[in-house]
């Protein structure tokens, strides 16, 4: 009994430390991010573009990446919900033998896992192949194509577990499958749904290697979706490389703006997706 | 001859024989309802008759389903029609993830009903020429009033038609979906254990509904509780281990089984 309990207690006390182990690890970006970045967020920091010598410390801010960035990342996410919201409800069982699901699934997984410099690097080849230069076009292309797996994953686990119960009810009053789909298993979905649109769109709007050769890089904000266009990882990425200490703090500010993105983006999901599911009964 | 008939209905699901040679006839505008152990193939027989079956994997089926005389597993048969002649309550009353009124509006919406069928519709439901307001869906407010009297749940829901329809308590739940179903014109009504998930009382409440109801719809209705079956039961089907055993009418199975295994079920020795 007591070596039982002493069980019990160790156990207790490894899911502690792990516990508190990844909050200080969540708390310790934040606040270095904060501290390294704060002073160097002006105002200036946000609504204007690099001036000359802003690399050298001098005038101007990280508006280009900033719009570049929400560009990059909307347009990404509003192709990959176009495309993933009929995939995953082709995959569930109504539509697609299991062998085939089972089969596209394992290639979305592999997708998933595959590195996004690989992506990038793949983007490049296809760009160069068909003379496109680097532009906002090629960088929404290719996170399209980082996103849609995770998408596509997610909401096809979320349909899968809507019970089996409310689809037989609704295809008891005569639906057909895509009614039943659209006007029941769509709603039922929704919440779910939004949550996999947000796990995507942080992996895409944090993704620099993918967007490095398709996107390019650039001081100011495109006119067209086929101007290059700049981006908050890369202008993280570009500033810490320099050995000056103000652009360095920069950077760390640029990093700010991108959590704090992530941040507001996530708790829009989470309003949408409460604000969602008070039609549904679990 | 009756709306619904059954002859050597045989099912299974891959090897496994759930149900053999079954053929009964259900009467018409009765309660039929269909008793037996656990697992002896009560929901598979029931969920034959509107084809929801159709939704496991590796099913067969073979011998006829006649809905109104027509073979329902016949290739050419109009499942979507077959449906909607059959209304169909589940074990646990899901709510359409919609509001209280939607969930009644969703099969006249579903079903492309005109204005006008819909006011016919009312007129036959109420048996009477009902005046119907001249305001935008006017008539689909008729229609969703009546058939929410009609399932007894209109005056706990009438001041918050457009909530969600999931802040209903179970019990208010199944009487929705009573409600949503009879939307559809259903000649039949069919239930799998329709009070299981409900408390006492809301339980009976769906009891007193089908005894109200077949006057003008034929119920079938499965169930594993003895006593409800003794309480509502016009006409019984006893299935054993996916055997029709025996059928008749309530008063001659309960009180006068020929079988002895009816007997021993009906008695409580086996259960």
């Amino acid at each position: 009994m007591r070596a039982r309990r002493i069980e019990e207690t160790i156990f207790k006390g490894l899911m502690l430390a792990s516990l508190v182990l990844v909050l200080i690890m969540l708390a310790g970006i934040i606040v270095i991010t904060v501290y390294k970045g704060a002073p160097a967020l002006t105002l200036s920091m946000l609504v204007e573009t690099p001036k000359g010598g802003y690399y050298l410390g001098k005038e101007g801010g990280i508006a280009n990446a900033i719009v570049g960035s929400l560009l990059l990342a909307l347009g990404a996410s509003f192709c990959s919900i176009l495309i993933a919201i009929p995939v995953a409800f082709g995959l569930q069982k109504e539509y697609t033998s299991w062998r085939y699901a089972g089969f596209t699934k394992l290639v979305l997984d592999v997708l998933w896992g595959t590195p996004s410099i690989v992506y990038g690097a793949f983007g490049f080849v296809v760009m160069v192949y068909f003379g496109l230069r680097a532009s906002l076009l090629g960088g929404i292309i290719v996170l399209t194509l980082l996103m849609l797996p995770i998408m596509v994953r997610s909401m096809e686990e979320i349909i899968r577990t809507i019970p089996l119960e409310l689809k037989e009810i609704s295809y008891a009053m005569g639906t057909t499958k895509i009614e039943t789909t659209l006007a029941v298993v769509l709603r039922q979905a929704l919440p779910g749904i939004v949550t996999a649109v947000l796990l995507a769109f942080g992996r895409g709007i944090g993704d620099a290697a993918s967007i490095l050769f398709t996107a390019g890089y650039t001081d100011f904000i495109p006119r067209s979706i086929f101007d290059p266009v700049a981006s908050l990882p890369l202008a993280v990425f570009f500033q810490i490389g320099t050995p000056i200490p103000e652009v360095q703090e920069r950077a760390y500010a640029s990093a700010l703006v991108l959590l704090l993105i992530v941040l507001c983006v996530s708790l829009i999901s989470r309003i949408l997706s409460h604000r969602f599911s008070k039609n549904i009964v679990r | 001859m009756p709306h619904i008939s059954l002859k050597n209905l045989s099912i299974a699901y891959g090897h496994h024989r759930v149900l053999q040679d079954v053929t009964v006839n259900i009467p018409d505008k009765q309660i039929t309802v269909i008793i037996g152990p656990s697992g002896c193939g009560k929901t598979t027989l029931l969920k034959s008759l509107n084809r929801l079956l159709d939704l496991n994997e590796d099913v067969k089926v073979t011998g006829d389903v006649l809905i109104d005389g027509v073979n329902t597993y016949d290739g050419n048969a109009d499942i979507l029609a077959l449906r909607k002649k059959m209304g169909f309550l589940s074990q646990r009353p899901y709510p359409l993830p919609m509001s209280i009124y939607e969930n009644i509006a969703f099969g006249p919406k579903v079903h492309r009903m005109s204005k006008d069928r819909i006011v016919q519709q009312i007129n036959d439901l109420e048996g009477r020429m009902v005046q119907v307001p001249s305001k935008k869906n006017g008539q689909m407010d008729i229609l969703v009033e009546s058939y929410l009297r009609l399932a007894g749940l209109w005056e706990e829901v009438k001041d918050r038609l457009h909530t969600p329809a999931s802040r209903l308590s179970i019990g208010q739940q199944q009487r929705l979906a009573l409600a949503r179903a009879l939307a559809v014109e259903p000649e039949a009504i069919l239930a799998d254990e329709p009070t299981s998930a409900l408390d006492p009382l809301s339980a009976q409440l769906i009891e007193k509904q089908f005894k109200f109801l077949k006057k003008n719809y034929t119920i079938v209705v499965v169930t594993h509780i003895l006593r409800q079956a003794r309480r509502i039961a016009d006409y019984v089907i006893f299935l054993y281990l996916g055997e029709l055993v025996e059928h008749g009418p309530a008063e001659k199975v309960f009180d006068n089984p020929s079988d002895e295994r009816t007997r021993a079920y009906v008695s409580g020795e086996i259960s």
